[in-house]
């Protein structure tokens, strides 16, 4: 019944269009694909630009600020303000097998930060060494981020947001000299890696100082810890995780753990979750854009194979005559129309992928706040199948139609026809 | 292998219970617009035998064009029976008269009706392509009926290229490619100069001498006189129905 060898022949012998019409049907298919290729790639950029900012404050953790008692609770009343020692960051981890890391931090702002005759004023934050991996904080070659040791032997050295460095420093190495913090000598031993961060608190990480939890305590007498920060196993049981973390901590600072007021925290698997929407929000909102352009372009395909019918008509007629079934007469057309498709379609994508190139090219050279958040546009795997499946759609119901059209004509008034 | 004697012919020789190429009884064709109903056929019966060479005559508006559509199974009649080849043709579907006009129905049209874009030789391919006939097959085919329309030499030319009479043979060719058991000719020489017309029916008279069942349909006393059967149309009805009567 469906011959596509002989459709292909009847294709290759009776296609043929005026090749003024043909140059304007291909150019409207072309634009078409160029805006949704174009479009689709600067979506899929912001997607991934989101995706990796809302990473780089720490992937799939949970920071936990201490908050206030909303119940009254084990003879203690409500509006009781909690405080969290360093220490509750090991009482979680023993007492919580599905938690992998954990930090306390503490934070002090307006330090004076000093090298040389270059002083600034800088938030100092104190932490554990397994802060870096919890939060994305890696250190450039040539340096390294707090450790063990570091902690046990509450050793004056410090770990430099880039941002920081570069005030400091310029484009002096940092690593193994000595700044001073609040007029104490620390040996800077790492500087962050540059990194796009979506969400803070407290700040921008690249504007930090990160010294040793030890080594703060002792140098500013500080007992409670402004935040904790967990990971759990995997994000999947962060949910159980949270509940857990009312539980424990509600035993030893006796709140009730259905009190959520008792604790604030920044669960970053659901935020990224919101990003992720977002983006791919963004994304279909601007493949519609570029689908109906298409669609255009389609229309005009549509419209040159009604007038092909037409034109046609009495050889339709005189094929029918000879014995063609429907599937030889609707077949050539289909494959006309898709082929028409398919010129303006790789047209557009050729024209289109080398765009993408020089815009995401010219992009990465700008200096400029706006482009470096919109990021890169980027031709992916996901926007070359959407435009193609797009493409052979719309050629498919471009000839499909008016083809039908062709079929349904009585043969005896197709013959007659001039 | 004689080319026009197909295969439908050599069975005449050895079976009598052959059936009638046409056979028509009370066949009726109503049009309707909508507002009138024009009643185009009022009742026609009609056999022809394997063999034959008809004339179907009458004035235009008799309903002989709608006769050749239902005939070559391009429209289907309203009422009544209609056999090609004793196959009953009124309750088929659109594919299945496709497959019926491409094995049993060869056309000959007025204006020949070749396709422009395309070679003689591809034109008088195209139904062996539908018939689904192997390539060296074809070939062969093709080459052998340009041979026997005297237009070897100009197989290759696009039909443009072509005179009246050529174009007319090419489109003879054509129509005998599937060795149909009808031949069915609408005016073939409504539009060709007197020498290519007789030069047309010559070839005619040919293939009728050679087993070809033939249907012309024309106004032109002098065609119909050359064939062997004239069938008379007046007002969707036959008045009349003779043998050809040979001048002396």
């Amino acid at each position: 019944m469906f011959n596509l060898p002989l459709i292909l022949k009847l294709f290759r012998r009776t296609a043929g269009i005026n090749r003024k019409r043909m140059v304007m049907t291909v150019a409207a298919i072309a634009w078409g694909t160029l805006s949704i290729v174009l479009l689709l790639s600067f979506g899929e950029g912001l997607k991934r630009n989101l995706t990796k900012g809302s990473r780089g404050l720490g992937e799939g953790i949970i920071v936990v600020w201490p908050g206030a008692t909303s119940k009254a609770f084990g003879g203690f009343p409500q509006g009781r303000n909690l405080r969290f020692l360093p220490e509750d960051a090991d009482l979680l981890e023993a007492n919580i097998p599905e938690i992998a890391l954990t930090s306390a931090e503490m934070r002090k702002w307006g330090n004076t930060v000093t090298y040389g005759r270059n002083t600034l004023t800088k938030p100092v934050v104190g932490v554990e060494p397994a802060y870096g991996e919890l939060r994305n904080q890696i250190a450039q070659a040539g340096g390294r981020f707090l450790n063990d040791k570091d902690e046990e032997l509450k050793r004056r050295v410090a770990f430099l947001g880039n941002d920081l460095k570069k005030e400091l420093f310029a484009d002096k190495d940092a690593i193994g000299e000595t700044i001073y913090i609040n007029q104490v000598p620390f040996t800077v031993i790492g500087v962050m890696e540059k990194k796009l961060q979506m969400g803070t608190y407290g700040g921008p990480d690249a504007n930090n100082a990160v010294v040793p939890l030890s080594t703060f305590r002792a140098l500013f007498g500080r007992r409670y810890v402004s935040n904790l920060v967990v990971r759990a196993t995997s994000p999947e049981v962060n949910a159980a995780v949270k509940k857990r973390l009312y539980e424990i901590l509600g035993a030893k600072y006796r709140f009730d753990p259905s009190d959520e007021r008792a604790l604030s925290m920044w669960d970053t698997v659901e935020s990224q979750k919101v990003t992720r929407n977002i983006g791919v929000g963004i994304e279909i909102f601007l493949g519609i854009v570029g689908a109906l352009t298409l669609l255009i372009g389609g229309i005009g395909v549509a419209n040159i194979m009604y007038a092909v019918v037409k034109h046609r008509t009495k050889e339709i007629g005189v094929q029918m005559a000879l014995g063609a079934r429907r599937s030889y007469v609707i077949g050539p057309l289909v494959v006309e129309s898709l082929s028409l498709t398919a010129m303006g379609g790789i047209i557009g994508i050729v024209v289109g992928v080398g765009l993408v190139q020089i815009l995401a090219f010219a992009q990465s050279k700008a200096n400029s706040d706006a482009l470096a958040f919109l990021g890169a546009p980027t031709f992916s795997l996901g926007v070359a199948f959407t435009t193609v499946a797009l493409l052979g759609s719309i050629g498919f119901l471009a000839g499909f139609f008016p083809s039908r059209r062709a079929v349904n004509i009585q043969p005896a008034v197709a013959l007659r026809y001039e | 292998m004689n080319l026009f004697v197909g295969k439908n012919h050599q069975k005449i020789a050895s079976m009598d219970s052959r059936p009638a190429i046409i056979e028509m009884r009370d066949l009726r064709k109503v049009y309707d617009t909508g507002a009138v109903k024009v009643e185009a056929l009022k009742g026609i019966d009609l056999k022809v035998e394997p063999g034959e060479f008809v004339a179907i005559v009458g004035p235009s508006g008799s309903g002989k064009s709608t006769l050749l559509n239902i005939v070559g199974c391009l429209d289907t009649p309203s009422s009544g029976s209609y056999r090609l080849d004793g196959e009953e043709v009124a309750e088929l579907d659109v594919d299945e008269l496709a497959d019926i006009r491409n094995r049993k129905v060869g056309f000959v049209f007025q204006s020949f009706n070749l396709l422009p874009q395309i070679t003689a030789y591809e034109n008088v391919e195209l139904p062996l392509l539908f018939h689904g006939t192997h390539s060296r097959e074809r070939k062969a085919r093709v080459e052998l009926l340009f041979e026997q329309v005297g237009l070897a030499d100009r197989m290759h030319h696009r039909p443009t290229e072509l005179s009246g009479g050529q174009m007319q043979r090419v489109a003879i060719a054509r129509a005998l490619a599937c060795e149909p058991a009808l031949v069915l000719a609408d005016e073939p020489t409504g539009n060709l100069d007197s020498t290519s017309g007789k030069d047309i029916m010559a070839l005619f008279e040919d293939l009728s001498a050679k087993g070809h069942t033939l249907v012309l349909i024309t106004h032109d006393g002098a065609v119909a006189k050359r064939t062997k059967r004239i069938v008379q149309f007046q007002d969707g009805r036959i008045v009349e129905d003779r043998p050809t009567i040979v001048a002396a």
